[in-house]
């Protein structure tokens, strides 16, 4: 069996297999989420549940991955810079709000970055585990140079965003109904605010408007929440 | 599809220009976005230029995050060993958000069509 792991490896540790390993798992991810309509069985989730394994198993460490699957990593910014057009397409819809997206993203951001420092200090996290987990609700560059600013570690706040993204995924749309937000600009908001990219990719479920506001949302969270960290130091 | 996908670097590329420009605390990417809708509002840029490249994109982001999703393997002790402070944390806090960004923007819009109705 090692042998036989030994000869294939270097096969699969190759740039076209990983990618084709990521899509393969991440389209049987959405056949599965389609099916079931069971909204714990995210695509993204799917994929990781295979592929981590699959990793252990076959002995490819985690940085060769990384390596030859960068190209989609990479796909995030572009992706990020796009939601500029989806943003435009839903203009129309943001005429008038202006006042109010800017106070609840604002409020929004107060709220997540304290509560999370103070349910993790309660809960006995030390500073370094605080810092990386108050930039969890923004996009993950961002995430990253903050947590490194005030002392966390980049690559756990990287882990916290995704861990953030997954969840806000999940239950977002279960309590935007649990509470009876009627608005679709309230919704696509808070999911955006919450959770980033990965809330975006539901809030796009949801609607194309619910979707560009999420957009538009991570980028005012991302610069909010900048704004912000400096003083959440205080909390720690 | 060629010319899209190149506005969107091009955006990019300036998003990360200016962000390198003001020391990095917004990230390229999201002043790409404020940059390629400024574009798209001032028409300097053409919206059926960009539509197929930005709609696909935008329509599947959640498969650019695998690679970094597998990375928790990395830091599976370091996590297992908080794992209840940093989940309880995460989960407590991003419920909070969510109610606090949606209620406030709901009640904002229901204030203005209530002064719509009394100004009616």
């Amino acid at each position: 069996m090692n042998d036989f792991l030994d000869n294939i490896r270097p096969y699969l540790s190759t740039e076209v297999f990983l990618l084709a390993l990521v899509l393969g798992a991440f389209y049987l991810g959405i056949i599965i989420y389609q099916k079931t309509k069971i909204t714990l069985l995210q695509p993204l989730l799917t994929a990781m549940v295979i592929i981590i394994p699959f990793l252990l198993i076959t002995d490819i460490d985690y940085q060769t991955f990384y390596q030859n699957t960068r190209i989609l990593n990479f796909m995030l910014g572009p992706s990020v810079v796009a939601l500029g057009y989806v943003l435009y397409e839903q203009i129309g819809h943001i005429k008038g709000n202006v006042v109010s997206i800017l106070t609840a993203v604002f409020t929004g951001s107060v709220v997540g970055i304290a509560s999370v420092v103070l349910i993790a200090k309660v809960l006995g996290a030390d500073k370094m585990l605080m810092a990386s987990l108050a930039p969890k609700s923004v996009t993950t560059p961002i995430a990253i140079s903050l947590a490194e600013q005030t002392g966390g570690v980049p690559a756990l706040a990287a882990a916290f965003v995704v861990i953030c993204g997954i969840f806000g995924g999940l239950v977002g749309p279960i309590v935007l109904r649990r509470i009876g937000i009627k608005s679709k600009i309230a919704k696509g908001l808070a999911m955006g605010s919450a959770s980033h990219a990965l809330g975006t990719a539901r809030a796009m479920e949801m609607g194309a408007l619910e979707g560009a506001i999420s957009g538009l949302a991570i980028g005012i969270m991302g610069i909010m929440t900048a704004l912000l960290i400096p003083f959440a130091e205080n909390l720690f | 599809m060629i010319r899209g996908s190149f506005y969107i670097l091009f955006f990019y590329f300036l998003g990360e220009m200016l962000s390198k420009l003001i020391g990095g605390f917004i990230p390229g990417s999201v002043l790409g976005m404020v940059l390629l809708f400024l574009s798209l509002y001032f028409k300097i840029v053409k919206p059926e230029s960009v539509k197929d490249v930005a709609t696909s994109i935008t329509k599947n982001m959640a498969v650019f995050f695998v690679p970094a999703g597998v990375g928790l393997m990395v830091y599976a002790r370091l996590v297992s060993e908080s794992l209840a402070a940093i989940l309880i944390a995460i989960a407590g806090s991003t419920v909070l958000t969510i109610i606090t960004v949606a209620l406030v923007q709901e009640n904002f819009e229901k204030r203005r069509a209530k002064n719509k109705e009394v100004k009616e």
